[in-house]
């Protein structure tokens, strides 16, 4: 249960494409926190209700994220009635959940579902008619993350994270024995045993947060954008990929005018592709709109897919126009056709034949790893892809470190069952269970206790 | 006809304590029990305290009761448990001189004033418009009462159960009391069916000591109550304990009788404790475990009887005989008296109020054994509570409602309601999760004031713990900046093998450090001022002082957990919130809110069932 007047975030806007995102900061303190993490003119703190500020948003290693307008709402004169920030970033993924990251690392949470809307309720700035309409809609939204929930995604993290919170339990137990059964004739614990177990479940929940990028991945998609110049075959290469006929294909420079957006998981991992308009210098106007939302689709995939023909060879001012809108290290420099020629020396990363099919697994493993890193995930693994996960994941760990010091620094059973108990009902937040009497529970089942 | 301003129901722990308090607190208080001279009779152990025990002893003392000044003067073995480990866990006990236990609680109730011992039984309850106006007794007596405190423990319909022979019976050698569970059904009440059971009692001088075990108590026992005076304490000379262990051969025998056990046959359909299991349920359910450990307790200074802890049984007397002669020391043991399994009714305890008030008929309070729980301590603080309630509500005077931060009465209160246990409830120090300040040690600090306010408490008394508290608070702001020099310490660090220290640094500092004490510490320096010489004579000051400089970051952070719970406890909810029409609340979340009530959105998120944006909902309904 959260208090009602902390600080809160989310994304207003809807979650995915759109060039623009809003996220929306509410409570007390969230120009404070705003202002830690925002670069501009002047403090946040000192502007006016309804003024809009550009500016840059930093992370915790102060490197840039975005550049955003920043609207200020000054209670009572906002959605909510409390004091408020609107930030409008760039609409990437990506961007969004590394602002909203920054954000709950400087002291505000998670909103959770309808949750402005009840502060604008309890603030009286919705009609009080509307209390129905509000409560439908936490309840809903909360119908549909639960069957969200139940995905098998979710169903192996929430079968790990039980079970280190079984753990934790187990632990907890054994603490908790020598402190409400000292008469019994039991053996209890040894404490170089709890430390190991401990540092077991910190281990374990640190991969579940190495996780976190690439299960964020795993639940939006990596966006992929097939450019090159005209007739280089990235048409072919998507209907390759998609095995249907999705987009034309003719040897006629120029076919394909705008994007096609496709979805296609592989291995389990689901690629958003955008076969774009072949880029070059033209008069024709749509060809040139075309050319024009290529640029932006750049701008916003995590992987670009740079195409060459074999037979016509490198393009590189392309090259050197694709580095200046997105980062080198997302190009991958694919050379196609190879099935017309013997030999190559034309520079790239993998040689394929969108023809053929030679060459295709190679570009999916450079695929993988250029969107993931080298992480060894499988689909058999838990995976965190929800940044309220994350952060729970993460608390838990503090209490567990917290009760290893206390282990280490030889204070006794209760001080250490403090930070067990916590990070128990962190984890439990997760998976949405809050009992306290597990620890009991658990003692009478396992031990005999009673005189 | 007779007529008092409350009646409470039943002599046991916690009718004692609930018509003591009333009394004081100015009303006129008829106890009515079937037999004056069992009034603060034990009926299992002859023992106060233990873990999480000790410290519902210790509050029920803060504010005013007299568990714990009774306690104290027939106390034959004091000892406090586990204090090897931090002070949140340290917990008083003692082994009681049984008959002067229960002679000494008559005399304290009989000398009470306003408060009149009427030796019958309650047959039934009377009420008037859902209000509470009287009941009739055995003696075909009707009494009129504005507030009715039901203490029955394990009376209601109670049934004793050896082997496959049941008798009726609330205790050994007393009856049963009937009738009174089926008025509060028609009332409209629902009743549930608990057990419990105790252990056979050995004849003193039949046992061979000589191979046992010995268990004494503490060296300098302390007592229960901080108004026991401190010279005349201990009371009675002390005795030990002694220790031994069933083996397999014992087991083996057990088992021969299962076949006869009232719990295996399902002759008894009352849940009993787990964590107080017959030997016969841990023979079963831990098969591995070779030995099972047993206390020789004394019932008394004259006492012939000897309470064999831990030996718990219901199966047939001669089974239960044959396996304790096999017990080393017991060989030659005579069995006075069979072990034995008690069932009763009790009232699953959704049914009552924070107060301890019902939710269904006003002015009728409930406390003790009969709303689940097991104790004579968890029984007297629910007394003291209803007693106090009863009275406050009868002078039209606020209610008095203790909260999870700041007791184990509280505790224990809440997770009755809102739990609704349907196994008999003991107290932990796990099931409180502000632990760390919920200590023994600070319970006057923490809950005289009440005590003092109810007139509990005397004004000397209270004081006293003023003065302490000032104390304590010029102490630590002293001991803050005092400083202490290397030259003055490190030979004293050097001579027991502690790491000596290179700068000047405060007493508060130093002090931190596990292996020092407050008192050697300070020791080491003098020319202190007023305050610090105050604190050296002041045993109880120094102790808090000590505990508050120690461990100050936990308890820092564990209030600060409390200050950010504090705001959800705050939103309360009215008691006759309508739930049905709520249907954005999941159906689960929607029937445990409205069988149990909660008076606040933080009691509200402790019932199992009810989710996060249930609460959320009801935040936006309570609003509306
Ligand atoms: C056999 C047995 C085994 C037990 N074992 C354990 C154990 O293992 N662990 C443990 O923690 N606790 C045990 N207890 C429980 C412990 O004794 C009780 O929890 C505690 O005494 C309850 O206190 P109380 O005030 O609620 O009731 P009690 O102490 O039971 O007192 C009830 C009093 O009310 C009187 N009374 C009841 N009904 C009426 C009526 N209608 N009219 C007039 N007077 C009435 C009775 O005469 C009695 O004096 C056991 C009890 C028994 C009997
Ligand atoms: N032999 C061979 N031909 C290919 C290969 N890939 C594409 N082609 C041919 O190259 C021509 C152009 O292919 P497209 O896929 O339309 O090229 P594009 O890059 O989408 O072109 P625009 O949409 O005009 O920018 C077609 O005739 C394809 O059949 C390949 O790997 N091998
Ligand atoms: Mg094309």
């Amino acid at each position: 249960m959260h208090f009602e007047d902390d600080t809160i975030v989310a994304l207003a806007t809807p979650f995915g494409v759109g060039a623009i995102s809003v996220i929306r900061v509410s409570g007390e303190k969230s120009i404070e926190t705003i202002d830690k993490i925002f670069i501009g003119k002047i403090k946040l703190e000192h502007c006016r209700s309804h003024t809009i500020h550009y500016g840059k948003i930093l992370d915790s290693s102060n490197e840039l994220i975005d550049d955003v307008l920043v609207s200020i709402f000054i209670s009572p004169h906002s959605y909510t009635g409390e004091d408020s920030v609107e930030i409008s970033s760039h609409g990437s993924v990506l961007i969004v959940e590394k602002i909203i990251k920054v954000i709950v690392e400087n002291g505000a949470r998670l909103a959770e579902p309808g949750e402005f809307t009840k502060r604008a309720f309890l603030n009286g700035r919705i009609d009080l008619a509307q209390a129905e309409a509000v409560a439908d809609v936490i309840n809903s939204r909360n119908e549909a993350s639960f069957r969200g929930a139940r995905n098998q995604l979710n169903g192996l993290l929430s079968q790990r994270v039980n079970f280190l919170r079984e753990s934790l339990i187990n632990i907890s137990s054994m603490i908790e024995l020598e402190l409400d059964f000292a008469e019994e004739d039991l053996e209890f614990v040894s404490l170089p045993q709890v430390l190991e177990k401990l540092y077991s479940i910190e281990n374990e929940i640190d991969e579940l947060l190495d996780s976190y990028s690439f299960g964020r991945i795993i639940k939006d998609g990596i966006n992929v954008a097939l450019v090159g110049k005209p007739n280089v075959g990235k048409s072919s290469l998507l209907n390759y990929l998609l095995k249907e006929k999705r987009a034309i294909v003719s040897e006629i420079p120029g076919t394909t005018r705008d994007i096609i957006r496709e979805e296609v998981a592989i291995n389990g991992i689901l690629f958003t592709l955008y076969d774009t308009a072949g880029m070059r210098t033209t008069h024709d106007e749509i060809e040139k709109e075309g050319v024009s939302r290529s640029v932006e689709t750049v701008k916003n995939a995590d992987v670009v897919v740079f195409l060459n023909d074999a037979l016509t060879g490198f393009t590189e001012d392309l090259y050197q126009q694709l580095k200046s809108i997105t980062e080198e290290k997302r190009i991958i420099n694919v050379l196609n056709k190879i099935d017309l020629v013997t030999d190559s020396n034309i520079p790239s990363d993998v040689k394929i034949s969108a023809k053929t099919g030679e060459g295709i697994d190679e570009l999916f493993d450079k695929l993988k790893e250029k969107a993931l890193g080298t992480g060894n995930y499988s689909e058999k693994t838990a995976i965190v892809t929800n940044i309220r996960h994350f952060n729970s994941l993460k608390k838990a760990k503090e209490f567990i470190e917290n009760a290893r010091e206390s282990i280490k620094e030889r204070l006794t059973g209760e001080f250490i069952a403090v930070d067990l108990r916590n990070a128990e009902d962190t984890l439990g937040e997760i998976i949405g269970r809050v009992t306290t009497d597990d620890i009991l529970n658990n003692i009478f089942i396992k031990f005999c206790i009673g005189k | 006809m007779k007529e008092f301003d409350i009646i409470v129901v039943g002599g046991g722990h916690a009718g004692i304590e609930a018509a003591i308090a009333a009394a004081k607190m100015g009303c006129s208080v008829g106890m009515v029990t079937m037999d004056k001279h069992a009034i603060g009779r034990m009926s299992c152990n002859p023992a106060i305290g233990g873990s999480a025990k000790g410290h519902l002893v210790h509050e029920i003392d803060a504010l005013g009761g007299v568990m714990g000044l009774i306690a104290d003067k027939t106390g034959i073995q004091f000892r406090t448990l586990n204090k090897s480990k931090g002070p949140a866990v340290w917990a008083g006990r003692c082994q009681s001189d049984r008959k002067l236990y229960s002679e000494e609680a008559e005399r304290v109730v009989s000398s009470t004033q306003n408060l009149e011992i009427v030796e019958d039984s309650v047959l039934e309850a009377i009420e008037e418009n859902k209000k509470i106006v009287g009941v009739r007794t055995g003696k075909g007596e009707e009494i009129k009462c504005k507030a009715l405190i039901v203490c029955s423990g394990t009376f209601l319909n109670g049934l004793m159960h050896t082997g496959l022979s049941s008798t009726k019976g609330g205790r050994f050698g007393e009856s049963p009391a009937t009738g009174l569970t089926e008025s509060l059904v028609k009332m409209g009440f629902v009743s549930g069916r608990l057990k419990t059971g105790t252990p056979p009692r050995l004849l003193k001088n039949s046992i061979n000591w000589n191979i046992l075990e010995e268990q004494p108590g503490n060296e300098n026992p302390e007592p229960f109550s901080l108004r026991t005076p401190i010279y005349e304490f201990p009371y009675l000379p002390q005795v030990s304990c002694h220790i031994t262990y069933t083996d397999p051969i014992v087991h083996k025998i057990l088992e021969k009788g299962f076949d006869r056990s009232p719990l295996f046959t399902g002759l008894i359909s009352g849940v009993g404790p787990r964590y107080c299991p017959s030997i016969e349920d841990k023979v079963v359910r831990f098969a591995d475990k070779e030995r099972h450990q047993l206390f020789l307790e004394p019932e008394g200074l004259d006492s012939d009887l000897i309470y064999l802890n831990g030996f718990s049984s219901s199966l047939p007397a001669e089974i239960q005989f044959e396996a304790l002669r096999k017990i080393k020391g017991l060989e030659k043991a005579e069995m006075v008296r069979h072990g034995y399994a008690v069932e009763y009714d009790y009232f699953p305890p959704y049914q009552i109020d924070l107060t301890l008030e019902t939710k269904l008929i006003e002015g009728l309070y409930f406390a003790g054994q009969i709303n689940g729980t097991s104790g004579y301590e968890e029984a007297a603080g629910q007394g003291i509570i209803a007693g106090i309630n009863a009275a406050l509500n009868i002078q039209r005077r606020p209610e008095f409602i203790l909260k999870r931060n700041q007791a184990y009465i509280g505790v224990l209160i809440d997770d009755l309601v809102g739990k609704s246990t349907n196994e008999p409830y003991r107290m932990f120090t796990s099931r409180a999760e502000h632990r760390l300040l919920l200590r023994q040690d600070n319970a006057d600090r923490r809950l005289m004031k009440y005590g003092f306010e109810f007139e509990l408490i005397s004004k000397e008394t209270y004081h006293e713990l003023k003065e302490r508290e000032i104390l304590i608070i010029s102490s630590k702001q002293y001991l803050r900046k005092r400083k202490i020099q290397p030259g003055q310490i490190n030979s004293f660090l050097e001579s027991n093998n502690l790491s000596i220290i290179d700068n000047t640094e405060t007493i508060e500092k130093i002090v931190k450090r596990p292996e020092l004490s407050l008192r050697t510490v300070l020791e080491q320096s003098n020319g202190y001022d007023e305050t610090i010489l105050k604190l050296l004579n002041n045993e109880k000051a120094l102790q808090q002082v000590e505990i508050e400089i120690k461990y100050e970051g936990y308890i820092r952070r564990q209030e600060e957990l409390v200050a950010k719970i504090e705001k959800i406890e705050k939103i309360q909810i009215p008691l006759n919130f309508d739930y049905t029409n709520l249907k954005a609340i999941s159906t689960e979340g929607r029937e445990k809110l409205n069988k149990i009530k909660p008076r606040s959105i933080g009691q509200a998120s402790r019932i199992s069932g009810v989710t996060p944006s249930d609460l959320s909902v009801l935040l936006v309904y309570l609003k509306s």
